[in-house]
């Protein structure tokens, strides 16, 4: 029988080895950092503010600090003015490490639910829990602004807020849509969410002089030392992090958080190392989330499906302090053909947490609206959904007209259109039925830009015919180890089984944040030149056995180490690597050509006719992302990555309530995401697809791409199925039910 | 969490012995909430320990209670001809998969099947599970200042809050909070009776007694005394066990509380319905019989349009929030579709 887990590789794939780390994971062999024990350690809990704006007026902690085995409490009085503020990752000037410049435990005020204003440490996490709940906090509460539509709101364009942003433009949209005789304006909006990856926000500090070593899992180890340095004005050089396994992080553990400064002064002050995990509910402000967004989709089309014009215009939320937004116009403004197409990205700012990363930021949310808007669109025009994507096809983006280094779009369609049976689905809404249930079918483009950023790895091999690639990348469950080690065996010509592969430890060469799918193009495109430097160092370029090679020149081992840059990309970005920063670049921001991956997505859903509940029992998802390094792995990240999408579109949202704007579901029983018996048949398509321009490799990278267009797909099935067009995420009961 | 004392008692004496000797030492003083007392037995602890490790309750003292349902005497489900009898030590797996129940009595089977998961089933007692505490999150969160139940007298932040899953029916102006439980619902309807043991006396209540709609005193939830623990739930063997079913809504197909839900109960001959026995969950603050809808049914055609007038009579009483609106019209469509359903069963 067929093994679906493991594809069975088609052009341009390597083969569908399992994860080199899976027996260590079953068994609890993998040490993630808040297993790692630590000699002595001082537990830590939080104690976060019940307000969203205004200040501390009192802050009592004698009670707490008369429990047994209580360490201390810490709050703004200890460390005020001990930590730096934080530089904004990815912000104006480039060197930041930040998801905020946020600054609890430096003054009295307040900026946002859930804000970290105490530290309590204790002999046990049972103690310093029971200490947390009884510190008496009095507040001088504000009237905050919670989200959009909120009275007290700053609004600016997204060009102000951050002067890199462009608005795409081409041709006169306005003009082309007024004059058009067929279109549709609709508004669009998606939630709050939150990453809930299953293995808690943790921080352990270990200080050996002036030595600290920094157990956390985070999705760029080097970013998190020079932030961390950074932050307490100590010598980067003196900072080891490690981060060797980490359960899930989808974009909140990829920015240096408030809580590893607090907890390395923390373990300073009380001269004991500290060990921190936050609780899930506390965890809901620990790191960022995905803000909501509204969108305006103005189409319109000629009657034989040609788009004349698209408008996009985004509205989105950020913290009152910081410049963090996503600005997915820079996708939508080029998925399809189009002469006419006019975007803007408008920024609201609450009182709220710097929101951020969190899977595929800125295409889950704007092409949610953007494939929404082409089924209405197709729909207008009597158009098969399907078709009319082909209308508009392109291998050139409409706004400065560069190529594509390859796009496989339609490709991805017809593969997953014939698997679904497309042809069968009935066009007209609320006319498919099984018993009780409506059935509806929808589809829609997932697109996710080709990203890359410099790397650096070291690989050795050594006489007893066994290699170790070392390199500070992170494994954030993706299964970099296992890539890694294929990679290494191919290119050195033994079995993977001889291949270790050590990653997230700052002790290692540097690579990039495990963010914007980049580390499987970057680390890859290293570890090849790495293997290529040691073949030529033993004067073997037309491979052949390393052993004899080793054996006749009196070696015990060679290594090979590379630094590499993307194809075009300046060197200089080696030296920001060096410094924890990772200068990510590709998608649609270079100037010669234009680089994403592609898939298509199709999915069934049952709603049922009188209590409205959606059901979705089937999903096919076809993609092509370049080289695919192995399609297993592969398979993984796509099926979580539409599982993602299922739960986006049905189930997920963070609950804000506009009086106070405070999260109010911060459970995983309330906060809702799919379950076993939620994803019924799901089935990945590995399109074969090679892309000659990317990298040597030709690899594109696919974390982000499986749950981009899920929601949309859900949708338009939604609508099939009872002709109710919601436009707003997640949809449920509530919106179906008359 | 609070330090607190554990001790484990051995027989149902010896448990009514410790508890009532611990809250005389108590601070306890009577016509306290019981959920309150500083003295809790723990069985299953699913929902205590969560509640401890919240904050939310703060017992000192626990006596555990899991060694009862080892004992000889004591039988998970026995049943005669008039009745079918529950031990409340029993856990919700071994309810669920018992052969008579599933045999006679489906509805009680799917409302334990549906409900937590296996994990959460296989800990958790039934005499624990009808006394679960409500999921409101306003109740949960310490966090937030004002609640009533938790917090007398401070107020409800849920009313003007995020009150999607709160209740419709029975709520008061001090809390609207929801009676979370599954089974408790198909008790309901069976019109169960409830076997209470205390430290002089053992006494038995209709389960339609147990629990108190929240009024001006959210807090006070149940009308158990704190030396007090359910031995057992008695259903009266009737003509409409049969055929019946749970059926239960919620956003996700499973590991999700009930948005709405509907304990339908037929007695159906010659085509027409003798009696009807209906439950609602996910809509009261407490299990929710609605005797106006099986009323509604007495002697009526099974049909839509009386299934219709049925829906309309249980819902008749609803007070909505802006956010849990949907769930009037929803918790009216589950109830029809439920009817629908079991009026078609074979039996």
């Amino acid at each position: 029988m067929e093994n679906v887990a493991a594809p069975q590789p088609k052009d341009n794939m390597g083969q569908p080895v399992p994860r080199v780390d899976g027996i260590l994971k079953v068994t609890g062999g993998a040490r993630y950092p808040a297993d790692i024990k630590i000699e002595n350690p001082a537990y830590g809990y939080l104690v976060t503010s019940s307000i969203a704006r205004g200040q501390i007026s009192n802050i009592d902690t004698s009670d707490a600090l008369e429990l047994p085995g209580i360490i201390d409490v810490i709050t703004y009085h200890d460390f005020s003015g001990q930590i730096e503020k934080p530089l904004m990752m990815g912000g104006e000037g480039g060197a930041g490490y930040a998801g905020s410049t946020s600054r609890p435990l430096h003054s009295s005020k307040i900026s946002y639910d859930g804000q970290i204003i105490a530290l309590v440490l204790a002999e046990t996490f049972e103690a310093a829990r029971e200490a947390a709940h009884i510190v008496q906090v009095t507040y001088k509460a504000e009237t905050p602004s919670a989200t959009l539509g909120s009275d007290g709101l700053k609004i600016q364009a997204a060009t102000v807020v951050k002067k890199s942003h462009e608005d795409p433009k081409v041709g006169d949209a306005e003009k082309a849509f007024l004059e058009a005789e067929f279109k549709i304006d609709k508004t669009y909006t998606t939630p709050v969410e939150h990453h809930n990856p299953i293995e808690l926000f943790s921080t352990s500090c270990v200080w050996n002089g002036a030595e600290l070593t920094v157990y956390e899992p985070s999705q760029t180890s080097h970013g998190l030392k020079f932030g961390l340095a950074q932050q307490l004005g100590i010598d980067p050089g003196n900072i080891r992090v490690i981060s060797q396994y980490i359960g899930g992080a989808f974009g909140s553990k990829g920015a240096i958080t408030e809580r590893t400064a607090i907890v390395a002064l923390a373990a300073k002050k009380t001269n004991r190392p500290v060990k921190l995990v936050i609780s899930r509910a506390q965890g809901f402000s620990a790191s960022s989330y995905r803000a909501e967004t509204h969108h305006r989709v103005a189409l319109s089309a000629t009657k034989d499906g040609k788009l004349t014009s698209l408008i996009h215009e985004g509205l989105e939320l950020t913290s009152r302090d910081d410049a963090y937004f996503v600005g997915g116009t820079d996708a939508t403004s080029r998925m399809y053909a189009c002469p006419n197409i006019l975007t803007k990205v408008t920024i609201v700012r609450a009182d709220r947490k710097t929101p951020g990363f969190m899977r595929a930021p800125a295409e889950v949310p704007y092409m949610y609206a953007l494939e929404s808007a082409m089924d209405e669109m197709a729909e207008k025009i009597g158009m098969d959904p399907v078709e009319f994507r082909r209308n508009n096809d392109t291998m050139k983006e409409p706004i400065k007209g560069l190529e594509y280094t390859s796009r496989s779009l339609m490709k991805c369609y017809d593969e997953a259109a014939a698997s679904f049976g497309w042809d069968k689905r009935n066009k007209e809404p609320g006319k498919m039925r099984r018993g009780e249930w409506l059935v509806g079918h929808g589809c829609a483009t997932s697109c996710y830009p080709t990203l890359m950023a410099p790397a650096s790895v070291r690989v050795t091999f050594k006489i007893d015919g066994t290699a170790l690639v070392e390199t500070a990348a992170q494994d954030v469950g993706t299964g970099t180890y296992t890539i890694l080690a294929q990679l290494a065996a191919e290119q050195l010509g033994i079995a993977i089984n001889k291949v270790t592969v050590l990653l997230g430890d700052t002790k290692l060469p540097p690579s990039p944040v495990s963010g914007g799918s980049n580390v499987t193009a970057s680390v890859c495109t290293a570890l090849l030149e790495a293997c290529n430097n040691l073949k030529s160092k033993l004067g073997n370029n037309s491979g052949g056995n390393l052993e004899a090679q080793l054996q006749k020149a009196n070696l015990k081992e060679m290594d090979g180490f590379a630094e590499t840059v993307a194809p075009g990309a300046p060197k200089a970005g080696i030296d920001m690597l060096h410094k924890g920063v990772s200068a990510i670049d590709g998608g649609a921001k270079l100037k010669d050509r234009i680089q994403f991956s592609f898939g298509a997505q199709f999915i069934e859903v049952e709603v049922h006719s009188l209590t409205n509940e959606i059901r979705v029992p089937r999903m096919v998802g076809a993609f092509a992302a370049g080289r695919i390094m192995n399609p297993r792995t592969s398979r993984s990240q796509l099926l979580g990555g539409m599982i993602g999408g299922l739960g986006s579109a049905l189930l997920e949202i963070t609950e804000v309530e506009k009086s106070s704007a405070r999260y109010v579901n911060k459970n995983l029983a309330d906060y809702e995401i799919p379950v076993n018996s939620d994803v019924q048949q799901l089935e990945i398509i590995l399109v074969s697809e090679t892309d000659t321009k990317i990298n040597p490799l030709g690899i594109k990278g696919l974390g982000e791409l499986g749950i981009v267009g899920t929601a949309a797909a859900v949708s338009n099935a939604v609508y099939n199925a009872t002709g109710k067009r919601v436009r707003s995420l997640p949809i449920r009961i509530d919106d179906l039910i008359a | 969490m609070i330090p607190f004392s554990y001790s484990r008692a051995s027989t149902l004496s010896d448990a009514n012995l410790q508890l009532s000797a611990k809250i005389a030492s108590s601070s306890f003083e009577k016509g306290e909430d019981k959920v309150q007392a500083e003295v809790q037995p723990i069985a299953g602890g699913t929902n205590l320990a969560d509640l401890m490790k919240l904050n939310v309750m703060q017992p000192h003292e626990l006596v555990d209670i899991n060694q009862l349902r080892l004992q000889p005497d004591i039988k998970a489900v026995s049943s005669n001809e008039e009745n079918l009898v529950l031990s409340a030590f029993a856990t919700m797996s071994e309810i669920a998969n018992n052969e008579i129940i599933l045999r006679d009595y489906p509805m009680i089977a799917q409302s334990l099947q549906l409900a937590a998961s296996q994990q959460i089933r296989n800990m958790a007692t039934i005499g624990g599970n009808i006394l679960q505490r409500t999921r409101c999150a306003y109740f949960r969160d310490i966090s937030f200042s004002q609640c009533n139940k938790r917090s007398p007298g401070s107020g409800c932040a849920a009313i003007t809050g995020d009150s999607r899953a709160l209740a419709i029916l029975g709520t008061s102006q001090d809390c609207i909070a929801t009676h979370p439980g599954d089974f408790s619902q198909s008790m309901a309807a069976l019109e169960a009776t409830v076997t209470i043991s205390g430290k002089n006396a053992k006494r038995t209540i209709p389960f339609s007694a147990l629990h108190k709609m929240p009024g001006s005193s959210p807090n006070i939830e149940t009308i158990l005394q704190p030396d007090e623990l359910i031995v057992s739930l008695n259903i009266p063997a009737k003509p409409w066990a049969r055929r019946s079913i749970y059926l239960k809504i919620r956003d996700r197909a499973s590991y999700a509380f009930a948005l709405t839900s509907a304990a339908v109960a037929l007695d159906i001959s010659e085509g027409t319905i003798k009696n009807a026995r209906i439950a609602l969950g996910g809509v009261g603050t407490v299990p929710w019989r609605s005797i106006d809808a099986e009323q509604a049914l007495k002697n009526k055609v099974p049909n839509d349009q009386n299934f219709k007038i049925a829906a309309e009579a249980a819902f008749k009483s609803a007070k909505t929030t802006e956010k849990n609106a949907f769930k009037l019209e929803l918790g009216k469509q589950t109830l029809i579709r439920a009817l629908t359903q079991v009026a078609a069963m074979e039996i």
